[in-house]
């Protein structure tokens, strides 16, 4: 049997066997919706449906009803379709590069994370579509044989390359996410005691048995989804960021943001995971699971890409300047120093200043300041995108067309209603199917478990009593 | 008889690993093994052959790649040319993003439903189980048993399975195939 070092601390607490793995992760599907659970989802369930409501508005009346001016046209609509993609990209880099560089930390909130994804993507997709305006010709953009000539999409196009890469990076997480599901619906569908919820987990377990020969076709199908899904992630971002890259507008015309992007995908994704997690650990009481060695490891991958973003403004800050180009200059400038200096201010402190205090290892250990900046590390990459996309557009080529954009209360619901549309399906998620994924969380049990520990530890001790040798508590 | 099965539990992953291995070294044909997780090294205990799975990836990612450069370069050279500022209309970089984007959507959705339906699964199968606690926390080992086998060959089945740490031993006769 494979062993791992006694050195690294445990990723499951508390002496599980399988049966007890099983039983810990089932039991918030099979026990009654506390009273909590359903006050906070009634409320957010009221947010979504007043932010879809406002959505018919805006189908209804016209763009109109936003904020959106001649120069401002893209605004909160982009903004905000960029961060809920961002928010996204940690679901796949947890479960597919992860899974390539073998990290066993993965386990315990790749599930999550996955889910995380397609809600998030959900939510991303809904602005670019209800920003068209004729949403009903939205299968113009496909390219289907048509009256029209035919006349057919523009393969050249940035917005062409997205819709491609927004649906193809929907369907594989969906994909992943769903086969990776199947064996641990398995599980709850065999523990159910209802007719008929073993009967719904029976039709979504697919039949499921655990055969070895399933056993291995799904190892297999889940290596090679990671592997095409590792530079499927890293397009994605790229691709988003090309809508900006491949434009003429001074601040947007850059080389650095298609790393710039994603780096920044994964330091919001990381910090959404973490807002998320760590409330349902101590809701459904998975810290075994979801431990602090889990919560570092995050945090240190917030300080990474957070110091890549970091040094991504510093360099275009510099390279504005050092291009004696007196329009990329002023477009710095004025993001600093213009009307929209409160999100350009805002932007820094969150995203560059905050998140190196993680390099300080008893804050990385702490619930509540992880806790509390992963929210600001979510605001400060909202800020981003806004400060990206509207201070680079509303001072414009003549400077009598310039504007300031403010959004109206349309716009706000929207954003509101797809937070609320968010928490609502993980709140569902979390209460119908294993948060954690079960399976791989038994497998590493032997490798990684605190039984396992103490014994390698114990065995270290009695063979070997090298200097400078570990002790593990 | 068709669906009849002798089924041992167990609850060491180890243990059954090497009693599957002593088994088929004695000459006994291990059916299948149902167990809760992917257990390493049981593909080669049981001397299952390497999944094809990969290879058909490959074989979709392929044809994908091929629909889209034949497609954009049909629709951009010969169906309906544009002229976006001069650029040439075979602009193969600009195609770059689709063609990555299209090959690893029809790879995945091929492999995933190669998978699903070589294993037969789909939404609504209803399989009899051989036992409940398979997908939690014990390790099946099943011999099939057919007219051919002999009382003779059972006994010793049950002696291997006993020996090598099943805690329970029960004959399984289902109306269908699991």
């Amino acid at each position: 049997m494979h062993a791992e070092s006694a050195v690294r601390a445990p990723l499951i607490y508390g002496n599980k066997t399988y049966h007890q793995i099983t039983e810990d992760i089932c039991r918030p599907i099979e026990s009654k919706p506390t009273r909590l659970y359903l006050i906070t989802i009634t409320f957010t369930a009221l947010l979504m449906t007043w932010g879809l409501f406002m959505i018919g508005w805006t189908v209804w009346f016209g763009i109109g009803t936003w904020g959106l001016n001649r120069t401002v046209d893209w605004g909160w609509d982009i903004t905000n379709f960029v961060w809920w993609i961002g928010i996204g990209h940690a679901g796949t880099l947890i479960s597919a590069i992860l899974l390539l560089f073998r990290q066993k930390w993965r386990m315990a909130i790749n599930r999550a994370a996955e889910a995380m994804t397609i809600f998030a993507v959900i939510c991303a997709g809904l602005f670019p579509i209800f920003h068209m305006g004729r949403v009903w010709l939205i299968f113009f953009n496909l390219p289907y044989p048509n009256s029209r000539g035919p006349l057919w999409p523009n393969f050249n196009s940035p917005l062409l390359w997205d819709v491609f890469a927004i649906s193809t990076y929907f369907t594989v997480s969906l994909l992943f996410w769903y086969t990776g599901l199947i064996p641990d619906i398995a599980t709850v569908r065999d523990r159910a005691k209802k007719k008929f919820t073993k009967w719904i987990y029976g039709v979504l377990s697919f039949g499921w048995t655990g055969s070895a020969k399933h056993w291995q076709r799904h190892e297999a199908l889940s290596l090679v989804l990671a592997g095409i899904s590792t530079p499927l992630v890293l397009s994605v971002h790229t691709i988003v960021s090309f809508d900006f890259a491949t434009s003429v507008i001074p601040g947007w015309h850059t080389t650095i943001f298609p790393p710039y992007f994603v780096a920044g995908a994964i330091f919001s994704g990381f910090a959404m995971v973490l807002t998320l997690m760590l409330v349902a650990r101590k809701v459904m009481n998975l810290q075994q699971y979801i431990t602090l060695e889990h919560i570092e490891s995050m945090n240190k991958i917030i300080v990474l890409t957070g110091s890549i973003v970091g040094s991504a403004y510093i360099t275009e800050l510099f390279v504005a300047w050092y291009s004696g180009n007196i329009y990329e200059q002023y477009a710095f400038a004025n993001r600093a120093l213009g009307p929209y200096w409160w999100a350009y201010w805002g932007m820094m402190t969150c995203n560059v200043i905050s998140p190196q205090l993680f390099w300080v290892r008893p804050l990385r250990r702490s619930v509540w300041f992880t806790f509390f900046m992963s929210i600001i590390i979510n605001c400060g990459m909202w800020f981003e995108r806004f400060v990206i996309i509207v201070t680079s557009i509303h001072r414009d080529f003549i400077p009598s067309s310039w504007s300031y954009y403010s959004p109206t209360y349309v716009e706000i619901s929207i954003f509101a209603g797809t937070v609320g549309l968010f928490l609502t399906a993980f709140m569902l998620f979390a209460k119908t199917m294993p948060v954690i994924a079960m399976a791989e969380t038994k497998h590493i049990l032997r490798i990684s478990g605190d039984a396992q520990k103490k014994a390698a530890a114990a065995h270290s001790h009695s063979h070997e009593d090298l200097p400078g040798s570990i002790q593990v508590h | 008889m068709r669906n009849k099965f002798l089924v041992g539990l167990y609850s060491d992953e180890d243990k059954m690993i090497d009693g599957v291995r002593k088994m088929r070294e004695n000459h006994l044909e291990v059916y299948d093994v149902v167990s809760p997780f992917a257990v390493h090294g049981l593909d080669d205990a049981l001397g299952l052959n390497e999944s094809r799975l990969h290879i058909t990836g490959f074989i979709y990612g392929a044809t994908g790649l091929t629909i889209a450069l034949t497609f954009m370069s049909w629709v951009f050279t010969s169906d309906w040319p544009l002229n976006f500022g001069g650029k040439p209309h075979f602009s193969f970089p600009a195609f770059v993003p689709i063609l990555f984007e299209f090959t690893v959507l029809s790879a995945s959705i091929g492999m995933t439903l190669t998978f699903l339906l070589r294993s037969g699964l789909y939404p609504g199968r209803i399989r009899e189980k051989l036992d409940e606690r398979t997908t939690d926390d014990k390790f099946a080992v099943v011999f099939r048993i057919n007219k051919k086998t002999t009382a003779e060959e059972i006994s010793k089945m049950k002696d291997m399975l006993q020996s090598s740490g099943a805690e329970e031993i029960k004959e399984r006769d289902l109306k269908r195939h699991y």
